[in-house]
């Protein structure tokens, strides 16, 4: 059941030959067997899912329910689901059970899709290993040992194992691609501003994007499209018409120029992932698209502001955790100054704090001008690469990392070394345009991501490459072996 | 602003004060480093020239939406303050502030 397409199973839901009560059931079944060596999940919800099944079948029943009804999905543990926990991996939330659902959440609520849980992540989002999570780190389901990227890669390692059919996933320097490109599944981060915020814990606001992690693109254009729409709680959603996100799937990629920026290939990039990026190109151009070169000349410089500009927002966005309205409180407060500064050292990780503190330190007088704004306006400049690309070429591919993914522990105590690492797509969230990761290779055994990046709002152009990519590939059907 | 920033430990004291966070001393050393080393990759955006260059704050460059001045959010109090560390008489408890 687990290696159905969202499509199939949304035939067999349909045609009531297959029933959402034991969809669901088989996939909590997988997870009570696997999750205890991978740990994927923070919280598993399974009489939460029962009822959502039997409510999806009985609509199913009724000949109602849409395309995506009765078919079960991981949340990212960043967004909030009413009356369920939402730790968004930090001790400072362990005791939080949300009171109200993201919009996200409510709006594939509506979809009677049954929720399995939440997912597991670096603590509020913030880092690339998954290794943060105050609830322990997800292993990589391809090799133990390996992380499975990160924020979202409870998400991925969730895909990649078959313990969900479809997850959520949240990208605000590479959250959603790095760990689908280590996890060998699909994920997309749309244009910013396409899927709502509300009821998303923030880290970056001005980065931060939800987006699908899906076995393949055709699922990600199922689930985006649930996903995405102006919503009027959130007050940067975009409010131009939603997309048809499956509208261009199946339109032949015959003349389409594809860009590959030169400055991708350089120094630090793994020999192995070069060679599966221009053997993936190569397919590309096979198809009938035409390869240009471009150039990103400022990509370097991408990492350096981003690392000044989404600290900066963190330190103000998680300045709410007071210890007054909810989370994390610690032991006999002697006065509310002790109140507020024990909690959020207690309540914290080191790598939050770290942001907190360097976004501190970038906002305050004597620094603003020299950091903040500065890496504002390199903001500026890295967006302006973007546009000038894209007067070149339709789409720009390369490598979403330089390696595939490290070992445990590898990079945890180098904060820098594990920034640097994602050097291929922080540029992305710079700009706010649309990029996906779609397996495309291995190197010794672990899964190799191509990186496709779009001008804004182009989501239908990078669904149709990569599902074109994967009609004449199979990289994107291959399982783990263990969890066949 | 310079390369080879290095952060003391009275400095770090400082940033930990407006972050409203606590740390030991050891902590306070393992930071200084950790914090130095993150400034000194901030220290490569110095070379660029970003003369005339509007500072870029969102990626749409949207202008903030406005919206009626009515109520649109019902009360939800009894459901919010269930999750408080403390509560009474519909208030938010923190330790005595005022003897």
């Amino acid at each position: 059941m687990h290696t159905l397409s969202i499509g199939e199973m949304s035939t067999q839901l349909k045609s009531r030959s297959l029933k959402s009560v034991d969809l669901t059931q088989h996939y909590l079944n997988r997870i009570a067997k696997f999750d205890t060596e991978i740990n994927a999940f923070i919280t598993v919800t399974p009489e939460l899912a029962m009822e959502m099944a039997k409510k999806a079948d009985k609509m199913l029943d009724e000949g109602r329910g849409g395309l995506l009804t009765g078919i079960p999905i991981a949340h990212k543990d960043i967004f909030c689901v009413d009356g369920v926990k939402t730790t968004c991996g930090s001790k400072m939330l362990g005791n939080f059970i949300a009171p109200y659902d993201a919009t996200v959440v409510e709006k594939l609520k509506e979809s009677a899709m049954p929720i399995l849980g939440k997912t597991n992540m670096d603590e509020f989002a913030m880092g690339s290993s998954s290794e943060s999570s105050y609830y322990g780190a997800t292993k990589n389901p391809w090799d133990l040992n390996a992380v499975p990227g990160g924020s979202s890669g409870g998400a991925a390692a969730v895909i990649a194992a078959g313990l969900a059919p479809l997850a959520t996933g949240t990208d605000t320097g590479g959250s959603i691609r790095q760990p689908a490109s280590f996890c060998g599944v699909t994920g997309i981060k749309p244009t910013y501003g396409t899927v709502s915020r509300y009821g998303m814990i923030a880290y970056a606001s001005s980065f931060d994007q939800g987006g699908p992690i899906t076995r393949s693109a055709e699922d990600s254009a199922w689930l985006l499209d649930a996903m995405a729409g102006f919503d009027d709680r959130d007050s940067t959603s975009s409010e131009l018409d939603k997309q048809d996100f499956l509208a261009d799937l199946n339109k032949p990629i015959k003349g389409l120029k594809i860009g590959v920026p030169k400055e991708y290939f350089g120094e630090g990039l793994d020999t192995g992932v070069a060679e599966v990026i221009n053997k993936a190109i190569a397919q590309l151009g096979k198809q009938g698209a035409e390869i240009v070169e471009v150039s990103l000349p400022n990509k370097d410089l991408a990492v350096p502001a981003y690392y000044v500009l989404a600290p900066a927002e963190a330190s103000s966005n998680l300045s709410r955790f007071d210890a007054v309205r909810y989370g994390y409180r610690c032991d006999n407060p002697q006065d509310l100054e002790d109140l507020y500064t024990r909690s959020r050292s207690e309540g914290f990780g080191a790598e939050v704090k770290r942001r907190i503190m360097v976004g501190a330190y970038a906002l305050s007088a004597g620094y603003y001008d020299a950091y903040y704004l500065k890496a504002q306006k390199i903001r500026r400049i890295v967006r302006d690469d973007f546009t000038k690309a894209f007067a070149q070429c339709d789409v720009i591919v390369g490598p979403v990392a330089p390696t595939p993914a490290f070992n445990l522990g590898e990079k945890s105590s180098d904060p820098i070394s594990m920034y640097l690492a994602d050097l291929y797509t922080i540029p992305v969230n710079l700009a706010g345009i649309p990029a996906m990761s779609v397996p495309a290779g291995e190197v010794n055994n672990l899964p190799v991501g191509l990186h496709l990046i779009g001008n804004y709002h182009s989501e239908a152009k990078l669904l149709n490459v990569a599902h074109q990519y994967q009609q004449a590939t199979n990289w994107h059907k291959k399982m783990p072996e263990d969890y066949k | 602003m310079s390369s080879k920033m290095r952060l003391g430990k009275a400095e770090v004291k400082l940033i930990t004060n407006l972050s409203a966070l606590i740390i030991d001393d050891e902590e306070a050393e393992q930071m200084s480093v950790k914090l130095s080393n993150i400034l000194d990759l901030f220290a490569q955006m110095e070379e660029v020239n970003t003369d005339g260059i509007e500072p870029m704050s969102h990626p749409l460059e949207q202008v903030q939406r406005l919206r009626d001045d009515i109520v649109t959010e019902t009360s939800r109090r009894d459901k919010y303050q269930k999750i408080a560390p403390a509560t009474a008489e519909n208030l938010y408890l923190v330790p005595q502030v005022i003897d």
